[in-house]
């Protein structure tokens, strides 16, 4: 079973989790970006078999919106952190 | 050249065999990969191994490689549950599964091989009165298209499938069905054995622990892969390699509109026959069927998350179960034999990708999400047309790369741009 643990709550089944999808995917900016841009923002993934960033919010917990640093190819959790923590770093 | 080929498989071949003891040929060659060939198909699924068949078949193309990194029917091809159909509404998928029911329906004898084809009829079950409009007007797109269908009252479902809960206390309770007959199951290992038989029979080698790890390029265009056994050059490569499409077309430098999810499927401890046809419940993704050792076969949705790792999340077990048990109480005492997952290739719409590539030289089958199995013979045909011909077979013009930069995304179930969530 995927266990995340949480900053806030600590390690919770994957159940209690929304998943949120790719993490890398940048939006581009309002108003801005080309077709290209856009389309790979809405419809293409890196899709690695490896270490993959990835949102997940705690529904069921705290509510926060987490970044989520997984390996796709056993599920082991690398790194967790809050996004808004993350984002306001960038 | 002088070649070990397998018998023909018939009655007489089987009596011949009872009485004079001599063992059976191997069904295909081991073949040792050669310099070059005219078409390398890298990936020995289902897709890769009918295509390789129908270039050999229908196009007289027979200096053709399938590389495949494990043995032939590792992948989804052996991991599904067998389930074909072709009640599909949206133009263009309803086409293409038609046609490929079709071929379903006369491949033992192109094949020469029993694939076990079993046309026992799926229901697709409605719980509310909204539910059997659409199912309605699925059947309607179904009939305007040629393909048969018949809508079920309650009445009529209660006859056909007398051990579903119609109880008042039914947690979602029944109003009808969308019944197609020619719908229902195929032995899955034996489409990818005779697929493998017949393709080697017409001259394709079909290699084994072979597994491409980069491409050979030349100005752009693809000449031949990189393999675990070497080198091998190709006038035409095409990738087929299911849930791992992401990681081998990034060998070509392409970013595809793909992910990789895992997918559960079951079966119980064997009983009687009790389940006569494919039976999917309209409540949620849930479809169940008796598989002919007895064991009741189902599957439902995919985890709900990227991954890779072939082995399956235990919440999934629950809420199947949960399923199987509202749908039927009476299999609630079954136990479950084995479970198992694959890795299925999830697009945005749903709907796969068949044909060129932004690369010259380089062609691509992926995408098939749950719907796979039952696409085989179709794409495999169409498939090789396309790489014969270099342009697309005009059934599979719908499922172009490039579709959703002209908005032409193919969203049978409307679920939107989630590749997880489809
Ligand atoms: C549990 C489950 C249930 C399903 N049920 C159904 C169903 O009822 N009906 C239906 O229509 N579909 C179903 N599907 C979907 C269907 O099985 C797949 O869409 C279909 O089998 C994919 O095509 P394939 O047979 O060629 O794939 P595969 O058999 O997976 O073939 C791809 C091959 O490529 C090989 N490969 C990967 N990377 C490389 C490399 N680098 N070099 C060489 N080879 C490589 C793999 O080893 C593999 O053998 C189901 C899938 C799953 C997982
Ligand atoms: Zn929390």
């Amino acid at each position: 079973m995927l266990i995340i643990p949480c900053p806030d709550c600590g390690a919770r089944d994957y159940t209690e989790f929304r998943y949120g999808g790719d993490a890398n995917r940048s939006r581009p900016a309002h108003g801005g970006g080309s077709r290209e841009d856009w389309h790979d923002h809405v419809f293409v993934f890196d899709n690695p078999k490896g270490p993959h960033r990835e949102y997940w919010q705690h529904v069921l917990g705290c509510r926060e919106w987490l970044l989520v640093e997984r390996d796709t190819a056993s599920n082991t959790v690398i790194a967790v952190h809050r996004a808004r923590d993350r984002e306001m770093a960038r | 050249m002088l070649r070990p080929m397998s018998d023909s498989y018939s009655a007489l071949a089987l009596a011949r065999h009872a009485i004079t003891r001599s063992p059976w040929p191997a069904a295909w060659r081991k073949a040792e990969p050669r310099k070059g060939y005219d078409v390398v198909i890298v990936g020995g699924g289902g897709h890769g191994l009918a295509t390789a068949y129908y270039l050999a078949a229908n196009h007289g193309i027979r200096n053709v490689a399938v590389l495949e990194r494990g043995y032939v029917g590792s992948g989804n091809v052996g991991r599904n549950t067998t389930l074909v159909r072709s009640n599909y509404q949206t133009d263009g998928n309803t086409q293409f599964f038609e046609f490929s029911l079709k071929l379903w329906e006369g491949l033992s004898h192109a094949l020469n091989y029993n694939v076990m084809l079993s046309q026992r009829g799926q229901v697709v079950l409605a719980h509310g009165p909204g539910q059997l409009d659409s199912l309605a007007r699925k059947g309607n797109t179904m009939l305007l298209n040629g393909i048969e269908a018949e809508l079920l009252d309650r009445a009529q479902l209660m006859r056909l499938l007398p051990y579903l809960d119609y109880s008042p206390r039914a947690r979602f309770p029944l109003y009808g069905g969308l019944l197609q007959r020619r719908a229902g199951t195929v032995r899955h290992d034996a489409v990818a054995w005779g697929y493998a038989r017949a393709a080697d029979r017409l001259g394709v080698d079909i290699i084994e622990n072979c597994d491409v790890t980069g491409f050979v390029t030349e100005g752009g265009r693809v000449t031949g892969v990189r393999t675990s056994r070497g080198e091998i050059s190709a006038g035409r490569t095409a990738i087929s390699v299911a849930g791992h499409s992401s990681e081998v077309a990034r060998l070509a430098g392409l970013r595809l509109p793909v992910e990789s999810h895992l997918l559960q499927a079951f079966v119980t401890e064997p009983v009687k026959p009790l389940v006569d046809h494919v039976i999917s419940f309209g409540a949620e993704l849930f479809y169940i069927s008796q598989s002919d050792r007895g064991g009741l076969v189902f599957g439902g949705h995919i985890d709900g998350f990227n991954s890779y790792t072939q082995r399956g999340q235990f919440p999934k077990v629950q809420t199947v179960a949960e399923c199987a048990v509202a749908l039927m109480p009476a299999i609630s005492r079954l136990r479950i034999l084995r479970h198992w997952g694959g890795i299925q290739d999830m697009t945005p719409d749903g709907s796969p990708f068949i044909g060129r590539t932004p690369v010259d030289n380089l062609y691509l089958n992926a995408g098939w999400c749950y719907q796979g199995f039952k696409a085989t013979p179709a794409t495999g045909w169409c498939f090789a047309h396309t790489l014969a011909q270099g342009e697309e077979h005009p059934l599979i013009r719908c499922f172009s790369l490039d579709r959703f930069h002209h908005g032409d995304g193919l969203d049978e179930y409307g679920l939107g741009n989630w590749t997880w969530k489809q």
